[in-house]
């Protein structure tokens, strides 16, 4: 269960940003913001002619002490970014991956929305929908 | 909630209007609607009703329970009687007399028919009904708030009720032109239905001056009021929309609707307005307007309308992106970014209750749910056929929808639980996804790098071993060395040969991964020969071959000064191909059997010329053997046997050499010369070599004044014996110096060739 879940759009501004409400969200926002850095490092440690090869799952991006971020981008070099509890260490890869799996689709079906703009912020209640259920419930 | 005493009379009627209203058999929950009808029928005021409703706390609740449907029964006999309501008074006031309701029993029935009959029979039968007295109307107009009221406690405590349920105020004129509009086809035609309306249209407004407030609770509702016949069977009017369309200033509510002109807008608000079986319910009429709009975008009823023309169209409702955004989420059922009749339908439906100022529902009613039922069917018979009509459709296959319908077909039993169907059919993509990702293709190893090993190749191959590497050599004309390794399988041993040969025959392509240090084997006329000789290369395989044998010793022919020009340019050039053809270490003299050394030196001084003829043979018949200090030590037996007889020195060997052209055994031993000076060109240190052959030839020279002595025959035997030990260790230390020298240069060449491979453009990449 994440506790903040951002869509980064390709010019490294926010398309979307969500996190568990807990005072000091701009914790989580300069987290994101910092962790743009380490995603653009390792998508350019790929290499320039491995785009198609290259795994959108990014990985642990890097781990404080209370959390971890991880990273995923897509082929847009849309990237979504999620923090994720260090607490929480029952979380494995494989699920990370499923979120972010899950949060592509949702991002995808946004996409195929004639009435969405690429570029715009979301406000897809769909997506807010898929992004609760993945966040953190706050009892 | 106090306790209710009912009296026995009052206990069964109750339980009977409770049965009447309990029209889902629940037997725990009255039916709003009905209870609303019902309360309407009491003929109450509005306001009384409400108390009544809060008072029996379904209000709190949001739904009659037996309980607060006997209270409130009892409550309306109370407000019937004309005592203040209180609930105190249910149980204080005796001899209440049972709530009187004007609706009559086969009255109940019709409407109960209309309830669940299709539009078409609900237009019948609403013709029945509405010629009834008004106050029916008003049950129903006055239900339908209720129902508003108890699905939000909220605000509006007034008839809520639309506008669109006004017109039915006027009974006669409503039916008429309600009819008149059922029989209208949806094409768009707006004129007419503006026209029927007006009448009474104006009425209705002032009657409900207090009904602005939005229909939303209703459109909001995620229970939509069962009480939905009402909004059937005047959805359909005409007038309504039109009404809608033109008397803004009549309804407060309703923002954008009432303003906007245009065509689609009115056609939409007649159509949205008669969603109410579940209120997403598309009428007929509905439908049929629907496909005609469908059919101005796309022909094809069953074809798409791209995401484009979609939007197109849909903005010209003038709903704000945001929520067009969301009617599309909504109705775009397998997120393809386009619309089939159904989802265009629902889409459409949307739009137009959201022009009403109904709220968007937050997931996709299933009345609204694409279906794959016949598009012209017009037998939608209400909730359950819906229902029906939208659980057959997963059975069906689907009509030319996108290839991806089959999969979501599937999906639709389980809609409400999609987000895992998507999970699925998401994991699917992804793993096609990992499967693109996982068609990189790593280039596979050079197999020439894996055939390429380190091979001895023998340091004295035998002409056997020469034959095979020319007939490889002849037989290997394209590029790839490693072809006929692989095509001829001969045994290891072979095999090696072969590797070795075929590196040696590999030229200058650019794959070969062979040693080209390796393969100096064959002779290097036949190398030269070929005009294109491939060379291998390969940096990784060491040199710790051992050095090819030498080529056979040159004719007669070869000059001296070829032989030499050979051995500079090897040393110089070692890595261009022409060194290749030159590279050979020059012809290393065979080495002659020790025995045979020993021999001629035995008789050296007996039989010089058996003895040089003897060396002279000896080469020949192996070539390849590397001996030069062996023919340095004949060549200076035989010079110091012929310069003893004329006094030559030995110290130089080209003065011996040059001597040699003088004296009888000159021809013979040109060949000895002619290896001796290859060798000393190849070995740098001549000095050695010359001091070598000068120990060997004061050896040797030594040699024939022992054996003259018959006598001492043993000693020199003895004596011999060890000189030619020593002579051998002399010799085996300056053949592995040589070989030393060799392995350099041949590692000196396989740099070169590296070098030179890299720089020359890569035609095949």
């Amino acid at each position: 269960m994440a506790v903040c879940i951002a869509v980064i759009a390709k010019e490294n501004y926010p398309l979307y940003i969500r996190s568990v409400p807990t005072e000091n969200e701009l914790k989580f926002h300069y987290t994101v913001h910092t962790s743009l850095d380490v995603v653009d490092e390792k998508i350019s440690a790929m290499g320039k002619a491995l785009v198609d090869q290259r795994e959108l799952y990014l990985g642990l991006l890097y781990p404080t002490e209370d959390y971890k971020v991880y990273g995923y981008v897509t082929n847009s070099r849309v990237k979504f970014v999620m923090v994720v509890d260090s607490s929480n260490t029952a979380l494995r890869d494989n699920e990370i991956r499923s979120m972010f799996r899950k949060l592509h689709n949702s991002y995808t079906d946004i996409m195929c929305n004639p009435f969405y703009n690429p570029g715009d912020r979301i406000h897809s209640r769909a997506f807010d929908n898929m992004v609760n259920s993945m966040m953190m419930q706050v009892c | 909630m106090e306790g209710l005493t009912l009296s026995e009379a009052e206990q069964r009627y109750y339980c009977d209007l409770f049965s009447y209203c309990d029209t889902e058999s629940t037997k725990k929950v009255a039916s709003n609607g009905r209870v609303l009808e019902l309360f309407r029928a009491a003929q109450l005021p509005n306001d009384v009703v409400m108390q009544i409703m809060e008072q029996c706390g379904a209000t709190r609740l949001g739904y009659f329970g037996r309980s607060q449907f006997y209270i409130a029964l009892k409550l309306v006999a109370v407000a019937q009687s004309g005592l203040p309501l209180r609930v105190e008074s249910l149980n204080t006031v005796k001899d209440l007399p049972l709530p009187r309701f004007v609706m009559t029993k086969n009255e109940q029935e019709s409407r109960h028919t209309a309830l669940y009959s299709s539009d078409a029979d609900n237009s019948a039968s609403y013709s029945g009904v509405i010629p009834p007295p008004p106050g029916r109307i008003q049950v129903k107009k006055g239900s339908v708030s209720h129902d508003a009221v108890q699905q939000r406690t909220s605000t509006d405590q007034q008839e809520s009720t639309s506008p669109v349920v006004s017109p039915q105020q006027s009974p006669p004129t409503s039916p008429h032109t309600w009819r008149k509009h059922n029989r209208h086809p949806s094409g768009g035609n707006n004129e007419r239905p503006l026209a029927g309306p007006g009448p009474f249209w104006a009425p209705f407004s002032e009657a409900q001056p207090g009904s602005s407030t939005s229909s939303d609770p209703i459109w909001s509702g995620h229970s939509p009021p069962p009480h939905q016949e009402n909004w059937v069977s005047f959805a359909d009017t005409p007038p309504t929309s039109a009404l809608l369309a033109m008397h803004p200033a009549s309804v407060q509510d309703q923002t954008t609707v009432r303003t906007v002109a245009s065509a689609t807008t009115t056609n939409e608000i007649r159509r949205q307005s008669s969603s109410y079986d579940d209120p997403w319910k598309i009428t007929d009429e509905q439908r049929q307007y629907y496909v005609n709009q469908f059919k101005t975008i796309q022909p094809d009823l069953n074809g798409f309308i791209p995401g484009s023309a979609a939007k197109e169209f849909f903005t010209k409702s003038k709903l704000p992106i945001l929520e067009l955004s969301h009617i599309w989420e909504l109705s775009d059922f397998d997120k393809d970014g386009a619309l089939t009749l159904d989802e265009f339908c629902a889409a459409f439906h949307l739009v137009v209750a959201r022009k009403n100022g109904y709220d968007l529902p937050q997931k996709l009613p299933e009345s609204l749910m694409p279906k794959l039922i016949d598009l012209e069917d017009s037998t939608e018979v209400g909730e359950q056929t819906g229902e029906v009509g939208y659980s057959s459709s997963p059975a069906e296959a689907p009509p030319s929808k996108s290839p991806s319908m089959p999969s979501l077909n599937q999906t639709w039993p389980e809609l409400n639980q999609s987000s895992e169907q998507w999970e699925t059919f998401s994991e699917r993509s992804s793993s096609s996804q990992t499967l693109t990702q996982f068609d990189s293709n790593i280039a596979p190893a050079d197999p020439d790098t894996a055939i390429v090993h380190p091979v001895p190749i023998r340091m004295t191959p035998s002409k056997i071993h020469m034959q095979e590497m020319e007939l490889k050599r002849t037989g290997s004309d394209h590029a790839n060395p490693t072809s006929p390794l692989l095509v001829k399988p001969p045994e290891l041993p072979e095999e090696n040969k072969m590797s070795s040969s075929v590196k040696f025959t590999p030229g200058n392509t650019v794959t070969d991964g062979y040693s080209s240090s390796d393969s100096y084997t064959s002779d290097p006329e036949q190398i030269g020969g070929t005009v294109t000789r491939q060379r291998s290369h390969s940096g990784t395989s060491p040199d710790n071959t051992a050095p090819p044998p030498p080529p056979p010793r040159p004719h007669p022919s070869h000059s001296r000064s070829s032989s030499l020009d050979m051995n500079r340019s090897f040393s110089v050039t070692p890595g261009q191909q022409q060194a290749g053809v030159v590279a050979y270490p020059p012809a290393v003299p065979p080495r002659p059997q020790p025995s045979q050394g020993a021999g001629p030196h035995v008789h050296r001084p007996v039989d010089a010329e058996g003895l040089i003829a003897h060396t002279s043979t000896s080469p020949q018949q192996i070539p390849e053997q590397p001996n030069f200090a062996d023919f340095s030590q004949f060549e200076a037996f035989a010079v110091s046997g012929v310069n003893k007889e004329e006094d030559d020195e030995i110290e130089t060997h080209s003065e011996v050499l040059q001597g040699k052209g003088t004296t009888p055994l000159a021809p013979p031993p040109k060949p000895i010369r002619r290896r001796l000076k290859s060798e000393d060109e190849l070995r740098p240190e001549a000095e050695e070599h010359t001091q070598k052959t000068g120990v060997i030839a004061a050896v040797l020279a030594s040699q024939p004044s022992i054996p003259r002595s018959v006598g001492k025959d043993k000693k020199a035997i003895q004596a011999s014996i060890r000189r030619n030990k020593e002579t051998n260790t002399v010799l085996a230390r300056l053949n592995s110096e040589l070989q030393q020298q060799l392995k350099d240069v041949l590692e000196e060449r396989i740099s070169l060739e590296v070098q030179l491979e890299q720089l020359r453009p890569f035609s095949h990449l």
